[in-house]
């Protein structure tokens, strides 16, 4: 059977479940804004999600720790009922689905064959390669055989998280497993890293959102990653910026800049190095994000941040200024050799700060 | 003739679990077999690094339970380092457990667990007004039970299913003979089931105001980082504090309101089940929820101890510290010890893995031979069942009047004596009132932190020993946690400012263990036994015993190896 002549589109669905035009009119316009895309695009959107079926996606779990899929149900805009039930077919997730044991496996095997080449594979942990898979199995399958079988059909694969994106934990020195990340062992398909350990909820259905709306995958950076939300780093658009260029730091836990919410690069704070959208989007329906909450970012949707550390050891160079620089263009900047003009800055904002005398606030009692 | 069936993929778990079930003639199983298929390495890792950043690598060995690990460890440093956290941190800390605990335990019964007792099919034929009334009988104040309301929910349903595209629902035990729910209760179980998703998302932001973000907020080795001034909008204030009252009193109606009600409705359907699933009868609670500091466990408000052969007169002291309490085997795992070693206290433990299993692709294991990732810890030599049921259980048979009032309310409610307790539903309803009784607590300990900063006390951070200089040379310690899951514990040996050696040993690492070196069966494989079948080609009976203790494989086929030796020697039979 055609898989197109038995599939509701998106509105289909929708309107059955009591969802009328209007409403469904004003999801489309929320979606839009969520998006960053501007009003004109509607009604792209609402053409894309009236005439075509939900999206097949069957969700590999490899070696992880789940948290990308905690993150995904944690999405507020859109909700994940509405991803699940509305946009996409969430045919194979062994977190979530119903079914178990070999009647799981057979899901899989089903819409690789009835949806080959329509499909996404969504992947969430990676794959040890060391000593013939045995690290990780399903079924009495390696993972890493299910990966490649079950990626050679799919439309394309999305890398959910720093797992899949770029190995992540169990691949920090000295990597016991030989865990490898997605892009090291699928070719020729389109592959989308949306790393973080782990991602923005809202930036995981974004992703997916985007994928279904528009019908192509989003604009990629030259690490895989969409630069709708991986473009800028956290340092540029933190709210705590202009005490870095006020020479105002955080020097010891809790003290009174802690306090005063000053700046984190002095405690070790990875923003200056790290691509995402935590201090535009912050985390879960934007409450808050590491930084905004005294902790420095530890640069997790960074490639090899684990051995990137210590944590709490301020990083030795940061690529200033130029807020206006990406990924393609700073690439390894931090590093490679320190800017001169950054050292300049810096001892600027050092010289600036040693010559205010910031009056410690008094804890009211 | 004997059937053996293989469940592999245990699904809506977190992690990689397999069983295998020997069943006789009639249909019941008489040997089982839990096998943890995944191994990560993280111990290695770990080793030579700086023991402040531990936390957060070990807060990547699980997502759904995340936090638990990170408080672990940052005990473990601090309790090396003598380290005592200021009341704030630890007031925080217990806000962010108790929260994790509510959110976790609320997402497992209706995410994870619910559909081994409720059949989705079935509520397509339910009535909704009919529904509605159910709803408003079950549980009389949640507003959400109206006749449209389920009337709406139907529709949505029978569409869904008419699409074609099931999703997560497919090709799962539908119409299996062992579902008993009516359609309305389906229905209604159903509604919760996207009520209690839309839910999670709020009650854990309480992590995000503290930690910075959810999964894996941030934790810190002395206390919190996140500073409280009360003068300022740039810290932890009063609009930070009304906000996660506001999300308590939320949790306190979702868990009062849906939770409770549903989990005493769907048990009273199934009361075949207060008498399957019982298991090893031995219960460990580790504690927490400390009110005077970690170090004093006479004061938590989970009470500590163990309990053997369902005996609860009689409440047993553990200490973690002792080399002859907590002891790991290998018998029946994909490791080896040296020459001469049985069982290693975590202190001492070592790992060197050795793959033994058959060559995958293969079709099934030994229960001979070596069948798991995971070690077999044991309590004096005893198989343990760590969890919720045995903190109840811990609580209850050590004189708490909270534990004994949740306890004794349900078996009234449900008619059952207390035996009941030692069984599949047991565990399943000793989850729910454990909830119950951690949402009071939240709010208690929220009292406590608002008291606390009347008084004048802002503190969350002791820095006395943040500088690696102030470190003795060569150290040890432990640090221990109840995780959703059940009693976990991180031992740690810091060496020259880095870690020597760091051992974990998680709750679901007791509960999934193999069988010893005695033949004596982990939690999962005893509480399978004896169970029947009505259709072992739907395990529909498997999955309900075993999801209720909740397993989360991640955490529990890390690694147990310190040494980072040469890893892993395949032999292929």
């Amino acid at each position: 059977m055609d898989a197109e002549a038995r599939s509701a589109s998106t509105y289909d669905v929708l309107k059955s479940h009591g969802v009328d035009r209007r409403r469904f009119m004003k999801f489309c316009t929320m979606m839009a804004a969520a998006l960053g895309l501007d009003a004109t695009v509607v009604p792209q959107i609402v053409n894309a999600l009236e005439t075509k079926p939900r999206l097949p996606v069957i969700w590999l779990h490899g070696l992880e720790c789940t948290c990308c899929s905690e993150s995904f149900i944690r999405s507020s805009h859109p909700i994940a009922q509405d991803v699940v039930l509305n946009m996409i077919s969430l045919d194979y997730d062994d977190t979530l689905m119903a079914a178990a044991g070999f009647q799981a496996e057979d899901n899989r095997r089903r819409i690789m064959k009835d949806y080959a080449g329509q499909y996404v594979l969504a992947v969430e942990g990676n794959a040890p390669t060391a000593d013939g898979g045995v690290y990780c199995t399903i079924g009495g399958e390696t993972f890493l055989s299910i990966l490649q079988e079950t990626a050679a059909n799919a439309k394309a694969v999305i890398a959910w998280g720093s797992c899949a994106s770029n190995g992540c934990v169990q691949a920090a020195k000295p990597n016991p497993t030989g865990a490898k990340p997605v892009h090291e062992l699928i070719t020729g398909k389109p592959i989308i890293n949306v790393p973080g350990c782990p991602p923005i909820a809202e930036v995981m259905t974004g992703v997916l959102t985007y994928i279904l709306t528009f019908g192509v995958l989003p604009e990629l950076d030259r690490y895989g990653r969409p630069k709708m939300f991986y473009g800028q780093r956290i340092h540029d658009k933190c709210y705590r910026r202009p005490f870095f260029d006020a020479g105002q730091f955080v020097e010891t836990w809790d003290d009174d800049g802690a306090k005063k919410g000053w700046c984190l690069y002095k405690m070790g704070c990875r923003g200056p190095s790290t691509y995402n959208s935590c201090s535009t989007f912050k985390w879960n329906n934007g409450v808050s994000y590491p930084i905004g909450s005294g902790h420095p970012c530890i640069g997790c949707s960074e490639e090899k941040f684990w051995d990137n550390g210590p944590f709490y050891e301020r990083l030795s160079s940061v690529p200033l200024p130029g807020i206006e620089s990406t990924p393609d263009t700073v690439g390894a900047v931090v590093a490679g050799a320190a800017l001169i003009g950054v050292g300049a800055h810096f001892i600027s904002t050092e010289v600036r700060r040693s010559t205010q005398k910031n009056s410690p606030e008094q804890e009211g009692k | 003739m004997a059937t053996r069936v293989v469940v592999d993929p245990v699904t809506r778990i977190e992690g990689h679990l397999r069983v295998e079930a020997m069943l006789d003639e009639h249909g019941v199983i008489k040997d089982a077999m839990s096998s943890g298929t995944m191994w990560r390495g993280l111990e290695v890792i770990l080793k030579g690094r700086d023991p402040r950043d531990a936390w957060a690598f070990t807060e990547r060995i699980c997502g759904v339970c995340t936090t638990v690990h990170a408080l672990a460890s940052v005990r473990a440093v601090e309790n090396a380092l003598s380290v005592k956290v200021p009341p704030n941190a630890e007031i925080i800390r217990n806000i962010m457990f108790l929260t994790q605990q509510v959110q976790d335990h609320v997402i497992h019964f209706y995410h994870l667990h619910a559909l081994d007792w409720v059949d989705i099919v079935s509520a397509l034929k339910a009535d909704p007004a009919a529904t509605a009334a159910l709803a408003q009988k079950v549980s009389p104040s949640w507003p959400l039970a109206s006749v449209g309301y389920f009337k709406d929910l139907a529709t949505t349903l029978t569409k869904f299913v008419q699409s074609g595209q099931l999703g997560l629902f497919q090709n799962a035990y539908w119409g299996h003979p062992a579902y008993k729910l009516p359609p309305e209760a389906n229905l209604m179980a159903v509604a919760h089931y996207l009520e209690a998703l839309k839910w999670q998302k709020e009650i854990i932001k309480i992590h995000t105001i503290f930690g910075g973000k959810n999964p894996h907020p941030n934790y810190l080795v002395g206390g919190m980082a996140s500073a409280i001034s009360m003068q300022g909008d740039n810290a932890i204030n009063m609009e930070r504090l009304n906000y996660i009252k506001t999300l308590i009193q939320d949790a306190m109606a979702v868990v009062e309101q849906m939770y409770i009600p549903d989990l005493l409705a769907v048990a009273s359907f199934y009361p075949e089940w207060a008498a399957i699933g019982g298991g090893l009868g031995n219960y460990m609670a580790y504690g927490d929820v400390p009110e005077n500091g970690i170090a004093d466990v006479t004061k938590f408000r989970m009470p500590r101890g163990v309990i053997l052969n369902k005996n609860l007169s009689d409440v047993q002291p553990l200490d973690l510290a002792d080399a002859n309490q907590v002891q790991e085997e290998v018998a029946h795992s994909w490791y080896e010890y040296p020459e001469g070693k049985d069982s290693l206290h975590p202190w001492d433990g070592v790992t060197v893995p050795k793959y033994s299993g058959p060559k995958p692709p293969y079709q099934q294991l030994d229960e001979n031979a070596k069948y798991s990732w995971l070690k077999s810890p044991r309590w004096k030599g005893n198989s343990m069942e760590v969890g919720p049921l045995s903190r109840m259980l811990v609580g209850f048979a050590s004189g708490s009047t909270e534990h004994k009032d949740v306890v004794m309310e349900a078996l009234g409610a449900l008619k059952v004596p207390a035996t009941a307790l030692f069984s599949t539903l047991g565990r399943t309803a000793a989850r729910g009132l454990e909830t119950k009784l951690c949402v009071h607590w939240l709010m208690a300990e929220y009292d406590k932190l608002i008291a606390n900063l009347k008084a004048g006390d802002s503190a969350v951070a002791d820095t006395s020993r943040w500088e690696p200089s102030s470190w003795p040379a060569d150290a040890k310690g432990y640090g221990f946690t109840e995780a959703p899951r059940g009693a976990l514990c991180h031992w740690i040996h810091i060496k020259d400012t880095k870690i020597e050696n760091y051992q974990i040993v998680v709750p679901s690492t007791w509960n999934a263990s193999p069988k010893d070196a005695k033949g004596q069966h982990g939690a999962y494989e005893s509480a399978l036994l004896n169970t029947p079948m009505a259709d072992p080609k739907r395990p529909l009976e498997i999955l309900r015993t075993i999801h209720s203790f909740d397993p989360c494989l991640a955490c529990a086929s890390h690694v147990f190896g310190p040494n980072g030796e040469k890893l892993a020697e395949i032999t292929v039979r």
